[in-house]
C-alpha cells in the first residue's frame, strides 16, 4: 500500500524526523488559510500515487495566500496519470543549500533491509542508479540490531563534510529506520533530504510503501488507505478478497492462482489477443467470490469475451461452476464466455454447467484461442 | 529418488486441527506421507483421525515421535512463530504453506533458520511432492506421476498445469518443489537445481519462474556454470505492467528490472530451453532428451 506524501511526513514527524511545517487541504479556501498561517512563499503539492507530479504541473510555487489559492484551484481536480487530485499539501518554500537522498528498501537478494544514500538527491533515485551508480552508497542492516550508530555515521559521511550536519543526518536515518520498521514498510525514503543555508538538515519530501501483509496487525496504518485514489474496480475486488488489476485489452480473464493468471494473460497475447485484466480468485474458492469476479470483469466496458481458466487443487471446480450459474441468475451476462476447468471435481462442474446451458473445455490453449476469436469477432 | 523429502520423511503438521491443516493432513495421509504427529497448543493428548497423536509443542512432538520435518498451516499472524518453533525443535526441513507473512518478519526468520542448519521451503508456497513416496503441502497427488523430471516453481496452480502436461505425456516427476511467490523465501531456485543435479533419480529439470527480482537470472548463471542435466524454463508475466503487484508479493516489475523478457534472455543465454507457453514443456524436453 502506498502512503501519500502528507501521510509519510506525519509518520516521520512522529518518529522525530525534522520536517517543515505544513498541512493538507482539499479546497482552495483551506489552502489560502494554511498559506496565511505559514506566511511567506509556499509550495502547493498534489497528493496522488503517481511519480512525476512536478512535470505534470501538480507542484506549484505561490508568492502569497491569494496566489496559493489560485494555484490550488489549478491543481485540485486535475488529472495526473489518470488519477484525480483530491488533496494538496501546502508547505513553506524552503531555501535549499544542498539536496541528498536517503532511503531503505527490503533487498530480496541479501534478504535484509538495505540503506541507500546518495549526495545526488532531488531526482529519481532509479535515474541516479542507472546513470551514476558510483554516487549511491549501500549498507545492509541486520534487523535484529537495526541501523547501528557507526553505520548511520558512515552513511552520513558520504553526504556531508561538516560534522554537525553528519550527526544530524545520522540521527535522521536512525529515526527513518524506526519509522520504516514501525510502519511495516517495504520502502521508506526521504528525497530530498536538504540542508538549509543555516546548516539545518530537513526532510523535504517523503515516500513510504507499506507491506500489505503488515496491515492486519497495524490497524492505524491500514486506516491510512485512501480508496478515493484507487480505481473503484480494484477497491471492490479487494473487498471481495480478489486480486484484480485492470489492463487495456478486451479478453476478461478469471483465473485461480497468480502464476496461472499471468500465464493466461500471456497466452491470450500469444494467440493475438489482448487481456483486459489480471484476476486471481485465490485458493479456497466459494461461489460468491466467482459472482463478485464476474461483476467486476463485466463492469469493464472494453471486455468483449470472458475467459475462465481454472486448475482445481484447493479450488474446487464445482464451486466455480456454481458461482458462474449463480451469477447468471443474478444478472444477465451480455458477453460470450469460454470456460476451462480441470482438476478437483471437474466432472461434477461440467455437469452443473451443462444443466445451465454452458459448455466447458479442458485444454488451456483451446480455451484461450476460442476466447481471443470471440473477442475479435465482437470488436 | 527425490530431493528434500522421501518415503522415510517423518512429518509433523503444525496447525493440524485448523480448517486447512486438517483437510490437508488427511490428504497427505491418504497419499502415504508418514504424518507422525500434529501440533496445536492446548490440544496435546488428543489424536487426529484416530491415529495421529497431537502435541502442545513441537519439542514434545519431535521428542516423542522422532519427526524430522514439519509443515505449517497456521494463520499468517502465527506463522513466523511457528517457523521459529519448528527450527528450534530439531527437525531438518520446515515447509511453510501459510500466505501473508510480512517480509520484515522474514528478514529475521532467515538468519534464525540458517544458524540452525534448517531448510525452510516457502512461505506462501504449495510445498513439495516426491510422487509415489511422500507429499508435504497441498500439491494434488492425482496430477503427479512417478518419474525422472525435477520441477521447481515460484507458482502454485501454474505448476499444476505444467506437471499435468508432463504426466499425461508420459513424463513422471522425481520431485516437484513449489518455492513460493514472496520476495524473501527460504529455498530458492539454485538450492533446488543443485539438489536435482546431484539426485541420481532426476534426468532433467523444469524451472517455472515469474516476473520480479533477479532469482531466475542468478539461477540461469548457475545452470550454465554448474549443471550437466538439461533444464527447460518458463516465465509468467510477459504481459504484466510495471509497478503493479501481480498477486504474489514478489511478482512486481520495478523500473526496468525483473521483466519476463530479461529473464527469458538470461535463460536463452544459459542454454535453458525457453517455453513460450506451458504446452511447450513436453516438446522441449523431448528435443533435449534425444
Amino acid at each position: 500500500m502506498n502512503l501519500h506524501e502528507y501521510q509519510a511526513r506525519a509518520l516521520l514527524k512522529a518518529a522525530g524526523v525534522p520536517v517543515p511545517d505544513g498541512d493538507v487541504a482539499t479546497t482552495p479556501a483551506e489552502v489560502e488559510a494554511i498559506a496565511a498561517r505559514l506566511g511567506g512563499r509556499v509550495v502547493v503539492k498534489a497528493q496522488v500515487h503517481a511519480g512525476g507530479r512536478g512535470k505534470a504541473g501538480g507542484v506549484k510555487l505561490a508568492d502569497d495566500p491569494k496566489d496559493a489559492r489560485a494555484k490550488a484551484e489549478q491543481i485540485l481536480g486535475m488529472q495526473i496519470k489518470g488519477l484525480t487530485v483530491q488533496k494538496v499539501l501546502v508547505v513553506p518554500a524552503a531555501d535549499i543549500a544542498s539536496e541528498s537522498y536517503v532511503g531503505i528498501i527490503v533487498d530480496r537478494a541479501s534478504q535484509r533491509p538495505v540503506f541507500m544514500v546518495s549526495p545526488a538527491g532531488g531526482v529519481d533515485i532509479e535515474q541516479v542508479a542507472a546513470e551514476t551508480p558510483e554516487k549511491i552508497f549501500r549498507e545492509p542492516i541486520d534487523p535484529r540490531y537495526g541501523l547501528l550508530t557507526h553505520q548511520a555515521m558512515g552513511l552520513a559521511f558520504h553526504l556531508y563534510r561538516d560534522i554537525a550536519q553528519v550527526r544530524q543526518a545520522a540521527t535522521v536515518m536512525q529515526k527513518l529506520y524506526r519509522a520504516f520498521f514501525d510502519a511495516g514498510a517495504s520502502l521508506a525514503e526521504i528525497n530530498p533530504l536538504v540542508t538549509t543555508p543555516d546548516g539545518t538538515v530537513l526532510a523535504l519530501d517523503a515516500k513510504i510503501v507499506v507491506d500489505d501483509n503488515e496491515l492486519e496487525r497495524r490497524p492505524k496504518i491500514a486506516a491510512l488507505r485512501d480508496t478515493s485514489s484507487e480505481a473503484p474496480s480494484e477497491v471492490e475486488a479487494r473487498e471481495a478478497n480478489l486480486t484484480y488489476i485492470k489492463l487495456d485489452g478486451n479478453v476478461g480473464c478469471c483465473v485461480n492462482g497468480a502464476g496461472l493468471a499471468m500465464a493466461t494473460m500471456d497466452l491470450v497475447k500469444y494467440y493475438g489477443g489482448d487481456p483486459a485484466n489480471f484476476l486471481d480468485i485465490g485458493g479456497s474458492s466459494n461461489p460468491a467470490k466467482v459472482v463478485s469476479a464476474l461483476k467486476i470483469i463485466t463492469s469493464d466496458k472494453n471486455v468483449k469475451a470472458i475467459l475462465f481458466n481454472i486448475f482445481g487443487g484447493i479450488t474446487r471446480c464445482d464451486d466455480v461452476a456454481n458461482g458462474i450459474v449463480a451469477a447468471t441468475k443474478e444478472f444477465t451476462l451480455d458477453r460470450p464466455m469460454v470456460i476451462r476447468l480441470t482438476g478437483t471435481n471437474d466432472t461434477l462442474a461440467v455437469q452443473i454447467l451443462k444443466k445451465a446451458g454452458f459448455e466447458a473445455l479442458t485444454d488451456m490453449d483451446e480455451a484461450v484461442q476460442q476466447a481471443v476469436k470471440l473477442a475479435k469477432g465482437a470488436a | 529418488m527425490s530431493i528434500f523429502a522421501d518415503k522415510r520423511t517423518k512429518l509433523v503438521v503444525q496447525g493440524i486441527t485448523g480448517r486447512d491443516g486438517s483437510f490437508h493432513a488427511k490428504q497427505m495421509l491418504e497419499y502415504g506421507t508418514q504424518v507422525v504427529a500434529g501440533v496445536t497448543p492446548g490440544k496435546g493428548g488428543q489424536t487426529f483421525e484416530g491415529s495421529v497423536p497431537i502435541f502442545d509443542t513441537m519439542a514434545d512432538a519431535v521428542r516423542e515421535t522422532g519427526a524430522n520435518a514439519s509443515v505449517i498451516y497456521v494463520p499468517a499472524r502465527f506463522a513466523a512463530d511457528a517457523v521459529y518453533e519448528a527450527a528450534d525443535s530439531g527437525v531438518r526441513l520446515v515447509v511453510c504453506i501459510t500466505e501473508g507473512l510480512p517480509v520484515l518478519d522474514m528478514t529475521r526468520v532467515m538468519p534464525f533458520v540458517r544458524e540452525r542448519g534448517v531448510r525452510l521451503i516457502g512461505p506462501n508456497c504449495p510445498g513439495l511432492i516426491s510422487p509415489g513416496q511422500t507429499k508435504i503441502g497441498i500439491i494434488p497427488g492425482s496430477i503427479c506421476r512417478e518419474g525422472r523430471i525435477g520441477v521447481v516453481s515460484r507458482s502454485g496452480t501454474l505448476t499444476y498445469e505444467i506437471v499435468h502436461q508432463l504426466s499425461v505425456n508420459g513424463f513422471g516427476q522425481s520431485s516437484c518443489v513449489g518455492i513460493g511467490g514472496d520476495p524473501i523465501i527460504g529455498t530458492n531456485f539454485i538450492d533446488c537445481l543443485e539438489a536435482f543435479e546431484a539426485d541420481p533419480g532426476t534426468d532433467a529439470v523444469v524451472m517455472i519462474g515469474e516476473i520480479g527480482g533477479t532469482d531466475e537470472q542468478t539461477a540461469a548463471q548457475f545452470v550454465r556454470e554448474h549443471m550437466q542435466k538439461p533444464v527447460v524454463g518458463f516465465i509468467a508475466g510477459q504481459t504484466a505492467p510495471p509497478g503493479r503487484r501481480m498477486g504474489h508479493a514478489g511478482a512486481i516489475i520495478s523500473g526496468s528490472s525483473g521483466t519476463a523478457a530479461e529473464k527469458m534472455a538470461a535463460f536463452e543465454e544459459a542454454g535453458i530451453g525457453v517455453m513460450k507457453r506451458p504446452a511447450d514443456v513436453v516438446p522441449l524436453l523431448k528435443a533435449r532428451r534425444s
